[in-house]
């Protein structure tokens, strides 16, 4: 088991405020890991700062270092491009954007400098199937992607990041716009992917976490509580906080 | 119970009259647009059913080339022959348009996507009230910088055979412009969510080609809704042109010649037209003229942008 991504002594400020505090972690090599805990801990401003999307708020500070494959992705000419490329990001709201199907599909890839037409069909064919949305779509490659179903926009998403082939998978709460029957084809999707990706899901749904990851991480107020196997912190937790939350007494 | 009544009545009774009044003052602007629309058309009938006013002007000799030579469409409202052909205003009109579309549309365009996607806050706080400030200036003011300064340094530059002509105007005009399709697009970037954004970023383009990929089809609609209300602002301004067009009715497809414009034509000679003579009618002939074109611009122009965004975002 390699480590993809190791984040050492990270510390992130948005202004003044502190919302990480000492964070150490490992990211395995296709594994999934989950983030949890309750709204406003920090989850999401963690899972920003391995793409470095955190760059673009106004005010924000990151203190430490986080090694992907060995490197470290804060330094001053890190190359962004580059690092998410590797490191691609599917959001909370489903975004596509307000272009077709197949615009969408191939936008990383224009942005790369592929043109090649026969390239991107293929490749627009090729993740849509890893979506198992190519038999829905391969019809409606023109429609405007603003047009299908929520749950077919995220996995779309999901299709267009695959569509560049990153090394890490970034989700944040990637089924908290979707019905369960949409959230379980998602997670189905999330075991498929772990075969090929890295995989870091921020959610605040217990099952969710308990059913999909092989790592959770638990964090409170900014802080790392525990950090292990996902069986360990959900039935032997060391933390009694960590235990107090998957129980769900607060939080 | 008295106290109760008076309460739940109060809201009731401030609800019904803002309503009223919101929806009445929705009726006036329709009523006087109608009636506008009537009394100005009210004066064109004699061009189409006076025999009298025929023989003089009519859609023929307004539109179509007449039998003279190298006179086929002139404006001589008041010569012993008068000859009415608006052809050569239409032209004046379409020039200094363009002229101003070509002017205005980058520079604001281009403003409105730098401000909104480049410029960092304290600038976007100076270029946008600097902006729309200019829209405040009146347009005298501009025709008289057209005139007087623009023209000069034209002038300067080219030294063009008529110092006024449908460049110069046009540019004083594109100044006129240039606030409305501004504030216009800018807020139909901002108004692009920032999710958008992020989603393009994070799939390793940078802030042009998210600009260009992303962000501007996004706000395509608003972008294109803004051209043409500074398409319809262009062709029916009037003080401007007036001013620095040099206000020849030359039928020319050069932009250095002089031009006059049919509002402009309006302006000049309404004021000393006989009431009731061929050349009266021929004026308010042009006023519906302008008023109807104007009109199904802006109906076309909404109805592309409603399917622009359609396309775009799928809506039905
Ligand atoms: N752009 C921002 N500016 C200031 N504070 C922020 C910003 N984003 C998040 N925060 C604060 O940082 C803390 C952690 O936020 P976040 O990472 O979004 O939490 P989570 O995803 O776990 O709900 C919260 O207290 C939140 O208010
Ligand atoms: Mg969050």
């Amino acid at each position: 088991m390699a480590d993809k991504i190791v984040v050492k002594n990270l510390f992130v400020y948005y202004g003044k405020f502190q919302a990480l505090k000492e964070i150490n972690l490992t990211f395995t090599d296709r594994k999934i890991t989950a983030l949890i805990g309750p709204s406003g801990c920090g989850k999401s401003t963690l899972l920003r700062t391995l793409n470095r999307m955190n760059d673009l708020i106004k005010g924000v500070k990151v203190e430490g270092e986080v090694y992907l494959d060995g490197e470290n992705i804060y330094l001053n000419n890190t190359n962004l491009v580059e690092l998410r490329k590797k490191v691609g990001m599917v959001f909370q709201r489903p975004n596509p954007f307000p272009l077709t199907v197949f615009d969408n599909l191939v936008y990383g890839l224009r942005v790369r400098g592929t043109n090649n037409n026969r390239l991107l069909k293929e490749i627009v064919e090729k993740s849509l199937n890893n979506v198992w949305l190519w038999d829905e779509l391969k019809d409606k490659l023109k429609k405007p992607a603003l047009s299908l179903s929520l749950e077919q926009q995220q996995r779309l998403c999901l299709a267009r990041l695959l569509a560049v082939e990153p090394e890490v998978i970034l989700m944040d709460e990637p089924c908290s716009a979707l019905d369960p029957i949409a959230t379980g084809k998602i997670e189905e999707l999330m075991f498929e992917l772990k075969k090929e990706y890295t995989v870091v899901i921020v959610t605040h749904n217990m099952q969710q976490a308990a059913r999909v990851s092989d790592f959770s991480g638990f964090l409170l107020l900014g802080d790392l509580i525990e950090f292990g196997e996902t069986g360990k912190i959900f039935t032997a937790p060391k933390d009694e906080r960590t235990q107090d939350y998957i129980t769900g007494r607060f939080g | 119970m008295k106290k109760i009544i008076h309460f739940r009545v109060k809201p009731r009774i401030k609800e019904w009259i803002i309503e009223t009044l919101i929806r009445s003052s929705a009726v006036i602007v329709i009523v006087s647009l109608i009636l506008i629309f009537l009394f100005v058309g009210k004066e064109t009938l004699p061009i189409f059913f006076s025999s009298e006013i025929k023989q003089e002007v009519n859609l023929n000799r307004l539109f179509l080339p007449q039998a003279r030579q190298n006179e086929k469409f002139v404006w001589q409202p008041i010569s012993t022959v008068p000859k009415y052909s608006i052809i050569p205003l239409i032209i004046g009109t379409l020039k200094t348009t363009i002229i101003a579309l070509l002017f205005a549309l980058p520079l604001a365009i281009g403003a409105a996507i730098f401000t909104s996607e480049f410029a960092p806050t304290w600038l976007r706080e100076l270029i946008k009230p600097a902006i729309e400030l200019l829209a405040g200036v009146p347009s005298v003011v501009l025709g008289f910088f057209g005139l007087i300064v623009l023209a000069t340094w034209l002038q300067n530059i080219f030294s063009w055979t008529f110092r006024l002509n449908a460049i110069t105007a046009g540019i004083a005009l594109g100044l006129a412009i240039l606030p409305v399709v501004y504030t216009v697009t800018e807020d139909a970037l901002s108004a692009v969510p920032n999710s958008y954004r992020e989603g393009s970023l994070a799939l390793g383009a940078n802030v042009w080609q998210t600009a260009w990929g992303v962000v501007l089809p996004a706000a395509l609609p608003g972008i294109f809704a803004a051209c043409v209300l500074g398409f319809g602002r262009a062709f029916g301004e009037t003080m401007i042109v007036l001013m620095a067009s040099g206000n020849a009715a030359i039928t020319s497809l050069k932009f250095t010649d002089s031009v006059r414009t049919l509002s402009a034509t309006i302006a000049t000679e309404l004021a000393e037209v006989v009431v009731g003579s061929a050349h009266y009618y021929t004026l308010f002939f042009i006023g519906t003229f302008l008023f109807v074109f104007t009109f199904i611009n802006n109906i076309l122009g909404q109805w592309f942008v409603q399917r622009l965004r359609k396309r775009l975002h799928g809506e039905t």
